[in-house]
């Protein structure tokens, strides 16, 4: 929701960045302030992914022009993890799989960590079983899911559901969902994107990186930007995924051409 | 491999120390007077010296073996002094009796010795060097009949026992080190628990290698007789030197019908530093009999230190539905190298046998499993399931995985399966987007990964096995 009262939760200027010595970002812009939901489109290739993974911090992408303030911080100075304490987290476009760690184990060392980080109770086991069931129902998820290892043997779709899950146990300021919609069904979808609505408050923001529509469907975001070759070509509202979707992403070309001979 | 993976797998050994006790040192060197020196100074029997005499002479004839797949400088075994005791002072009476000094030691290690004794009702077996120093719960344990001494007492006071099954499993000149040992051993373990008694306690031995360049050539003894069990933990750790040190210890176990022998280590002696210099050779011979109808071996092993480990502990599964089972976590980092395994040899019908390993390999180090599993033909129905798995820490270290599989019954079953795994970026960036660190991560990895083989270990041992795990794999990261 667009509320012009909000405060700006992150402010990206001009962000570069590359991985192995190739630039992939050059150029970032965008302001986001609580409350609101944007999404990302662009090709493949066009960085969307790249630009979630260096606002999560990882280590194999490196920022070497601008700045990226959340919360008025710089978050290029802290590591991964000061930054998921610190509220920004990531729902992984290929969520890794960990043998032999148990999901529920895992869920709540994340938990834990994060809660005390903010000051927090913690919850012993017993507690934090409850609390995750709880949680679980919010996505359809078959309680089954803590027993096993974190991610390994999940179908595509359990494994996105998984990262749900997380983003509801952690309670995330800003959340950035990469391709959460890849490879679920249309009923996995709705129950994802269900989830995510829930979660969403005038209080945090979420930016969705998408190639598809049909997410947007379910999870109405506040504006949609267009990114190309590492930056921001377009933004504009809701209605813009829906011209991207009727015209495809050469379109945008053609009307700055248009716009160009008409000047 | 990442700045954080750097640091947390390069992490000091904690318990590097020497304690000043005053040694009763042998001249370095190996020959037959040097073997009377030792037989003489321990008052042994005449068939003793005789059965160390013909290990020596056998281990004459030997060759260094080399097939295994570790690199270590040829051993000057004239250069090593074959037999070192602290001063005795008086006979101990009881704890308090023992060298302060000693007892500091022990505290060092993070185990104090009495408090360990006292509260897990666990007896203590001390060895300091090659002497035993302190037996705790002898006593107890006496009531119901088990025997539980330094081999050396043993030989003074169960000379028959010991006369009957010393080098029965492990015969005098089994191999190069086991001769070695079978010459020149100065002390160890010796357990028995007679027909039909369930040891009412964990029998542990703590060791710890102590005078500078002297070899230790431990000998264990543990016979379980018709129905009896006992659950044996061994430990270890040593103090920091810069030369290295051999251990070729010998290890036998009998156990007679439907007896069950469960015996656990955690290995920590020193690995050598950072740059692969100093550390234990850990050459040892394990191998347990089942001998007799339904009895059970089983291994559990936790193996971090050492500069190269290099040990098979074994089955014979002669008796009638025996069981034999080896779990085996084993560490390398830096420079380490380890080359592990087991044999389970199927001689009786219906006998089964269960081998799970995992190998984390991290820095520049190496790790093998090295694996035998045979079925005679006289071993109608055995079973065997294998699972050898391996972790990678990095980029530089290796695993390797060298399963022998022979089989000449065909209505054995035989499975192997074996995988390899990579803590990668990847999965420590998602822990770290979780807020959780990288040590933690690499910790909860870890512990993940041996859980089917710290299951089996004693509670208290496992608890130790994690954090040594942790001594070896964290750090302080950041």
């Amino acid at each position: 929701m667009i509320d012009a009262n909000s405060k700006t939760l992150l402010e990206v200027c001009n962000l570069h960045a590359t991985v192995n010595g190739t630039e992939i970002l050059r150029g970032v812009d965008i302001t986001i302030k609580s409350g609101e939901i944007h999404a990302i489109m662009g090709l493949n290739g066009s960085g969307k992914s790249t630009f979630a993974k260096v606002l999560a911090g990882h280590p194999a992408y490196e920022i070497t022009q601008g700045t990226v303030f959340f919360n008025g911080q710089d978050l290029s100075g802290l590591a991964p993890e000061e930054r998921a304490r610190a509220g920004v987290f990531l729902a992984f476009q290929y969520p890794i799989e960990i043998p032999g760690v148990a999901n529920d184990q895992f869920l709540r060392l994340a938990y834990n960590t994060v809660q005390s980080q903010r000051g927090k109770e913690e919850l012993d086991p017993l507690e934090f079983d409850d609390f995750v069931r709880e949680k679980m129902k919010l996505l359809k998820m078959n309680p089954d899911f803590l027993d096993r290892s974190v991610n390994e043997g999940f179908s595509g779709g359990e494994k996105k559901r998984n990262e749900i899950l997380q983003m509801a146990l952690l309670e995330p300021q800003l959340a950035i969902l990469d391709e959460t919609d890849s490879g679920l069904d249309i009923d996995a979808l709705k129950i994802v994107a269900n989830g995510v609505n829930q979660l969403a408050n005038k209080d945090n923001s979420i930016i969705l990186v998408t190639h598809y529509q049909r997410l947007l469907d379910h999870i109405v975001p506040d504006y949609v930007h267009v990114m190309e070759a590492g930056r921001i070509i377009k933004t504009s509202g809701k209605e813009l995924a829906l011209a991207l979707e009727t015209h495809g992403y050469e379109w945008i070309h053609a009307d700055d051409h248009a716009a160009g001979v008409r000047s | 491999m990442s700045a954080a993976l750097q640091h947390l797998v390069n992490r000091p050994y904690k318990h590097g120390f020497v304690t000043n006790i005053e040694s009763d040192i042998a001249p370095k060197g190996l020959n037959e007077d040097i073997i009377r020196l030792i037989s003489s100074k321990k008052n042994e029997p005449e068939w003793l010296l005789a059965f160390r005499l013909e290990a020596y002479r056998k281990w004459l004839d030997m060759a260094e073996p080399t097939w295994q797949n570790v690199k270590y400088p040829r051993i000057d075994f004239q250069a090593i002094s074959y037999y070192s005791a602290p001063k005795p002072k008086k006979k101990l009476a009881s704890m308090d009796e023992v060298d302060p000094e000693l007892l500091r030691t022990f505290e060092k290690l993070g185990v104090p010795m009495h408090e360990r004794a006292a509260l897990a009702g666990v007896a203590v077996d001390v060895i300091f060097d090659s002497v035993s120093v302190a037996t705790t719960y002898k006593e107890k344990l006496a009531e119901v009949g088990i025997i539980f001494c330094s081999i050396s007492e043993a030989v003074q006071h169960h000379p028959e026992l010991v006369r009957q099954y010393l080098g029965t499993v492990v015969p005098p000149g089994d191999n190069f080190y086991a001769a070695l040992n079978s010459a020149v051993f100065t002390d160890g373990s010796f357990c028995f628990i007679p027909k039909g008694v369930k040891c009412p306690m964990d029998l542990s031995t703590y060791f710890r290698i102590n005078t500078q360049e002297s070899g230790q050539f431990e000998r264990t003894l543990i016979i379980a007789e018709e129905g009896a069990s006992v659950s044996y933990l061994e430990g270890c750790t040593a103090p920091q030197f810069d030369t290295n040190q051999l251990h070729a210890a010998v290890v036998e176990l009998v156990a007679l019908d439907d007896a069950d022998i469960k015996y656990s280590t955690v290995q920590n002696w020193y690995a050598g530093d950072e740059n692969g210099i100093g550390g234990i050779y850990n050459f040892v011979t394990k191998r347990g009999l089942a001998k007799g109808r339904n009895s059970r071996i089983s291994w559990t092993q936790v193996e971090t230190g050492s500069a190269i480990t290099w040990k098979y502990p074994s089955c014979i599964l002669r008796g009638e539905n025996s069981v034999g089972e080896f779990y085996s976590v084993a560490v390398t980092n830096h420079h380490q190298q380890a080359d592990t395994g087991t044999k389970m040899i199927h001689i009786g019908p219906n006998t089964r046998s269960t081998i799970i390993s995992k190998g984390i390999s991290a820095g520049q180090s190496n790790s093998s499993y090295r694996g035998l599993v045979r079925v005679a033909p006289t071993a109608r129905n055995a079973r065997n399931y294998s699972q050898c798995d391996s972790m990678l820490i990095g980029s530089q270290c290796g695993a390797h995985t060298f399963p022998y599989i022979q089989v000449q019954n065909n209505s054995a079953q035989v499975e192997h399966e074996a995988s390899t795994s990579k803590i990668g970026e990847d999965q420590l960036f998602y822990f770290a987007q979780r807020g959780i660190d990288a040590e933690e991560a690499v910790s909860m990895i870890i512990n993940g990964f041996c859980k089917e083989v710290f299951q089996q270990l004693p509670l208290e041992f496992a608890v130790e096995a994690t954090k040594l795990l942790s001594f070896k794999l964290e750090g302080s990261v950041g």
